[in-house]
């Protein structure tokens, strides 16, 4: 494999990591909160399908880009109601929310525009389109670093470089705010937190509606920026695989990126079989390279590469004991 | 007394949970810079109405009147404004922070975090010298011990600067020195003039730290009295309504041949750290050994261990046969076929199923007797309810209807049905962990009357209860537990509280090795 | 709070949570311009107005009688499979080796072998995240949802590489030999006279059935079930007890995995009679809704898995005779799952204050 084959594959790397990052970012403040959240896909497919929709029909990819949080916020406004306020099983409500998300796309584009559950092509303004970094021409020339900065690191959406800065953002959020302190408390024991004055369901809200807004980020993406529209289903498992990544970094913001850049690696691997090919001397099957992103998972959660272990109240509603 | 000296006047408080009246039209009034004892069984009401207090549940009627305001408490953000602290019986603090970080959670300065960790630095430093409050800042809490928990959780509240500091049964996870120290710092508080509540059931506490005493019955309010002007025995019949019997009649024992032999039992927790550090002990045919121990040193996982809940290594032999201790028929089901039957120490995390009925929870544990099958395939269940019956009709469970809940029953019924599900099987060993915890005082002589008959039918018992008059007044033998090992051996005749509350704070040096086997 | 009486709680909760999910259905349905009442007439029409509608009906209610029992089996001992539908997708492989394996001289012998091949492929599908949760603490509703996506890709990659017939082009297997035809309900005497066209739904209905009963009496009359279910409430308690978590937590999804499994005998042996891309069709999913509707008991899931298959057979209708997409099949779903699954406290809590009004107007009256 030629150095150029390299810089392309790691390019689309970066273009298939950031849905997964920006969607494995947002369920790590849902689930620091205790909330675990399986709906991250059915939040993101709203989000796209909305994006899409109002980018096409505005010409405005921004608008498309609030249509899309706001898409996502009312999906997480209904996990949060089910599983904060009547504290209902956490799984189960994200499940029922990816199947409503998965139909009503569906039925929404359908009705908008007839074009068999999708939204027509996007262009223009009405997409996110690539951005050169400064000096990305003139360094072009400059051996090795040069294609490197020019083809895979210059020369993407907007929300690629915003969902990279997201990283060290949540980091510091958690870590060094106020806010940060009292949502890792509500995830480990929310009593502590309820004794101490602060509202239990308050941050729990917080928490689910920052996850709502980011992953409308990740959906708005997904139409609006790796692709010109919404197609039905297309984001097609990468909410799992999302949450896959987060487990597999442990729930901490540096090490999600991590993994998202590895699960976007394995994408991208995909999309080129016969690089795969020419490299291990093998012929591998497309549908193994589709799959790697679950197996690798499955072997994080079965502890053979580090072992997971999630927020202590993940998953629990909060009820005061008497 | 005038009004401005009080500190905390409530009136007329009420609170029910569903069909249960867990306070009823309480009034009480503590003044001012004293240290108030509110005392109680299990289940009197006095936890509730303290969470009342602190406004962790809100009262269905009645009035709080904080320094002589009334004052509004809905949520626990207005107690703190008011100036209460409270230390709950099971510590609120988060794992993974440092104390510091638990200290100001929910009172920090600002929304970012520096500052607010530095000045809590500072004034925790002050806290410390000012009432001997020592524990290192930036400690992780799941690496401390329990005393030095509790003094986070005051710490917490004396820096979201509380006047008036209530603390539930702070003493349960302590040993005697501990609480010993413990005391000493709420006396310090009084001294500075703040106002201490302190929620006990225990009545040398009440006698020896407080200035003032409410008993608490079934939800309502019976008496305030001076502590000096009242006795024990006094208190004692207040809280139960009737004069107690404390001793527990009991013929001598007679122990026949050694029925458990325990050499070196070894117990690792899932986090490999090692909780039972080679236990030694036999117990006779007709005899009662108590463990005694405050809670955590170990005592859970003896039990766990002999009933096949966690693996052990070491050596265990029931009746001259070895019971393997890890692997293959080390699990509950080969230790009930061995003949070893468990009332474990939680009987709501363990004993029970609280959504199956009664008649399923008599075959828990017991679902592969013979008596119970109708053939190789399936269970006879009618065999099961009328043996139900007659075990409820036996054990006088109330009420007597074997189609309900276990959670519907109250604790005593609930601790009878596994008291009789254990003991009908005739085990050759009983291991019983605190019979008597959240039980009604009926229920608690019933229960204790079962132990002794089984014991005088020739059974070995393994008493395990982190309540000293209980394990005096019923073993014939005592061991005390501290950290993991046994601190030796002492007949219940020739000891006190005194020295047992020595070794149970790992104080006192072995005197014999096996009571009367040395 | 006050309790709720018991029939209330067996039925009233889930007929609300129904007319709720209704509700919101109807209110989509407004809202892109379509009319609820004609809807449901369409869909009563087509899939209850003819013994050709039952038949359908009855087709699609026997795959969600099998994935709604796999799903409360697993849900009793505490588990949420969210993989019914790889493990549906791999009985389906199960089938079709088997069917494929030889010429069948009577169908009898072929179902009955490709039952047990449907059963232990799903099994084994079921039984390696349960492996890994009983033995490695891997979380099971992960694993499952990634063995999904996993047997997907699988099949995706043996019915193009190496299933398919040369010359053929949609990636599916070669049609199953003649003798491993099912009877459908059509080819059956006596029930031949009611359903007179040619029916999807077959014999695997009888099984699906006779499925309901072995669940039932596994669960509520054996020591299995017993320990199952005491496991599925406490998992301490159960330790106590003496019940080996590994075994239950194993046998649970075999016994799970299987009844996916098995429903592959309806779609791909009674149905399609080849083993096609996606044979299972959402079905595995469907179990979870089944299950949670049914109350995770054999009766309400069979009851409920009639009530999905004339949501899917009236669906279908939707699609062919009004421009509401199929989709609306998946909202329903959902939506069904989010009443009955997440949102029963708030529907219990609607109940109980209903009866609270009731009591006290009554005590106000007399």
């Amino acid at each position: 494999m030629d150095y150029s084959t390299l810089l392309q594959i790691l390019d689309s790397t970066l273009r298939l990591a950031t849905p997964l990052l920006l969607a494995s970012l947002s369920g790590l403040f849902s689930e620091r909160s205790g909330i675990f959240d399986i709906g991250l896909e059915g939040k993101m497919l709203a989000a796209a399908m909305a994006s899409g929709a109002v980018a096409f029909l505005s010409g405005s990819v921004w608008l498309g880009l609030l249509a899309g949080i706001g898409a996502s916020l009312v999906f997480a406004a209904i996990h949060g109601v089910a599983s904060i306020t009547f504290r209902g099983n956490q799984l189960i409500s994200g499940v029922a929310l990816n199947f409503l998300a998965a139909g009503m796309t569906v039925l929404v584009a359908q009705r908008l525009f007839s074009q068999g559950g999708r939204t027509p092509p996007i262009s223009g303004e009405a997409r996110f389109n690539p951005v050169t970094l400064p000096f990305a021409e003139a360094l072009r020339d400059v051996p090795i670093l040069g294609p490197l900065y020019y083809e895979v690191i210059s020369g993407h959406s907007l929300l690629v470089y915003a969902a990279i800065a997201l990283v060290p953002l949540s980091w510091w959020v958690l870590n060094r705010t106020r806010f940060g302190l009292r949502l890792r408390a509500v995830g480990e024991n929310p009593a502590a937190v309820d004794t101490a004055g602060v509202s239990v369901v308050g941050l729990r809200f917080a928490a689910v509606a920052i996850t709502g807004v980011l992953c409308g980020l990740a959906g708005a993406y997904m139409a609006t920026a790796l692709q010109a529209g919404f197609g039905k289903d297309m984001t097609a498992g990468r909410g799992y695989i999302a949450l896959a990544a987060l487990i597999f970094a442990k729930w901490r913001p540096v090490a999600v990126l991590w993994a998202c850049l590895l699960f976007g690696f394995f994408q991208a691997l995909a999309l080129r079989p016969d690089v795969v090919e020419a490299v291990i001397q093998v012929k591998v099957p497309v549908p193994f390279l589709d799959a790697l992103p679950y197996l690798l998972t499955v072997l994080v959660l079965a502890g053979f590469v580090g072992k997971a272990i999630p927020p202590r109240a993940g998953g629990e509603p909060y009820v005061k004991e008497r | 007394m005038a009004e401005n000296t009080l500190a905390i006047e409530l009136k007329g408080i009420s609170k029910a949970f569903g069909p249960v009246q867990a306070n009823k039209d309480i009034n009480i009034a503590v003044p001012k810079g004293t240290i108030h004892g509110i005392i109680g069984e299990n289940g009197a009401g006095k936890s509730t109405l303290m969470s009342i207090l602190y406004g962790f549940y809100r009262a269905d009627a009645g009035q709080i009147f904080v320094g002589g305001r009334l004052t509004a408490i809905p949520d626990s953000q207005s107690a703190i404004r008011a100036g209460i602290g409270m230390v709950f019986q099971h510590f609120k603090l988060v794992q993974n922070f440092t104390v510091l970080e638990n200290v100001i959670l929910g009172a920090e300065d600002g929304p970012l975090l520096n500052t607010s960790l530095s000045k809590a630095r500072k004034v925790l430093e002050g806290l410390s010298r000012d009432y001997e409050l020592d524990v290192d800042p930036d400690a992780l809490i799941e690496d401390l011990s329990v005393g030095h928990l509790q003094r986070v959780e005051i710490l917490k509240a004396l820096y979201r600067q509380a006047d008036i500091l209530i603390l539930d049964e702070p003493t349960g996870v302590l040993t005697p020195d501990e609480a010993d120290h413990l005391f000493r710092i709420l006396k310090g508080l009084k001294d500075q003039g703040k106002t201490v509540i302190l929620i006990t059931h225990k009545l040398r506490e009440i006698m020896e730290a407080t200035d003032n005493v409410s008993v608490m019955r079934r939800g309502t309010m019976v008496a305030t009295v001076k502590t000096a002007e009242t006795s024990p025995e006094r208190l004692a019949e207040l809280m139960v309504g009737r004069k107690v019997l404390l001793e527990v009649e009991k013929k001598p024992a007679t122990p026949g041949k050694v029925v458990l032999k325990v050499d070196d039992l070894r117990v690792r927790d899932e986090h490999k750290v090692e909780r039972l550090k080679g236990v030694s002990f036999e117990i006779r045919a007709g005899e009662i050994l108590g463990i005694a121990g405050v809670a955590g040193n170990g005592q859970s996982e003896l039990l766990a261990a002999l009933g096949g809940m966690m693996r052990a290594t070491g050596k265990v032999t029931l009746q001259g046969t070895d019971l393997p201790l890890s692997g293959k028929g080390s699990d509950g089901q080969s230790r009930r076929r061995a003949g070893i039957a468990h009332v474990p120490e939680d009987r709501h995390h363990y004993g029970l199923i609280l959504d199956f009925s009664a008649w399923e929870n008599v075959a828990f544990g017991y679902f592969n007797e013979p008596e119970y099958q109708k053939n190789a395939l399936f269970m006879d269940n009618d065999a099961l309810r009328d043996d139900t019956r007659r075990k409820m009709e036996k054990y006088d469970v109330r009420p007597p209807d074997c189609w309900l809940p276990a959670k519907s029953f109250s604790g005593g019924n609930q601790q009878k049905i596994v008291v009789a599900r254990e003991m009908e099987q005739n085990p050759e060993l009983l291991l019983i962990g605190q019979p008597t915890r959240g039980v009604d005082i009926g229920a608690i002589e019933f229960i204790h009357k079962q132990i002794i008959a089984l014991r005088d039918q020739g059974k070995a018992i393994l008493l395990v209860s982190v309540e000293l008059d209980e394990i005096m007044s019923m073993s014939d033998r005592i061991a005390v537990m501290f950290d993991g090992r046994l601190m030796g051996f002492r007949d219940p005749e020739e000891t006190d509280e005194r020295e047992l509350g020595m070794m149970m704070a790992g104080m006192a040096g072995k005197r014999s090795g096996q009571g009367e086997a040395a | 709070m006050d309790r709720l009486p018991r029939w209330a709680d067996v039925a009233l909760v889930p007929l609300v949570s129904l007319i709720l999910a209704g509700i919101i259905a109807a209110l989509v349905l407004l809202s892109i311009g379509q009319s609820p009442v004609e809807a449901f007439r369409v869909m009563v029409d087509g899939a209850l107005g003819s013994a050709y509608g039952w038949g359908y009906t009855l087709y699609y209610t026997t795959s969600f009688i099998f994935t709604g029992l796999a799903v409360t089996i697993a849900f009793h001992a505490g588990l949420f499979n969210i993989g019914g539908e790889g493990q549906a997708q791999l009985g389906g492989l199960g089938v079709a080796l088997v069917a494929l394996s030889l010429d069948w001289p009577h169908w009898t012998l072929a179902l009955t072998a490709a039952t047990v091949g449907a059963a232990v492929f799903g099994a084994v599908w079921a039984g390696i995240p349960a492996y890994l949760q009983a033995k490695r603490g891997s979380h099971i509703v992960i694993t499952t949802i990634m063995f999904n996506y996993i047997a997907a890709a699988l099949l995706v990659y043996l019915l193009v590489d190496v299933l398919r017939p040369a010359g053929q082009m949609d990636p599916a297997s070669p049609r199953f030999p003649e003798g491993a035809k099912l009877p459908a309900l059509n080819d059956i005497p006596v029930i031949n006279l009611i359903f007179q066209k040619a029916v999807p739904a077959n014999v695997t209905l009888f099984i699906a059935l006779a499925m309901a009963v072995v669940v039932w009496a596994i669960l509520w009359r054996t020591r299995l079930g017993y320990q199952i279910r005491a496991f599925g409430k406490s998992e301490p308690a159960a330790r106590y007890a003496g019940i080996n978590p590994v075994f239950i937590i194993m046998v649970s999804m075999l016994l799970s995995g299987g009844l996916a499994g098995m429903m592959s005998i309806n779609n791909v042996m009674g149905e399609a009679e080849r083993l096609l891309q996606n044979s299972s069709e959402g079905a595995g999913f469907i179990g979870i809704a089944v299950a949670l509707m049914g109350r995770n008991h054999p009766i309400g899931v069979v009851l409920a898995a009639l009530l999905f298959g004339f949501l899917y057979q009236g669906g279908a209708e939707l699609g062919l005779w009004t421009s509401i997409p199929i989709e609306m099949r998946i909202v329903v779903q959902g939506l069904v799952i989010l009443f009955t699954g997440a949102l029963d406290v708030m529907v219990r809590m609607l109940l109980t204050r209903a009866f609270g009004l009731l009591r006290s107007q009554k005590l106000g009256a007399a």
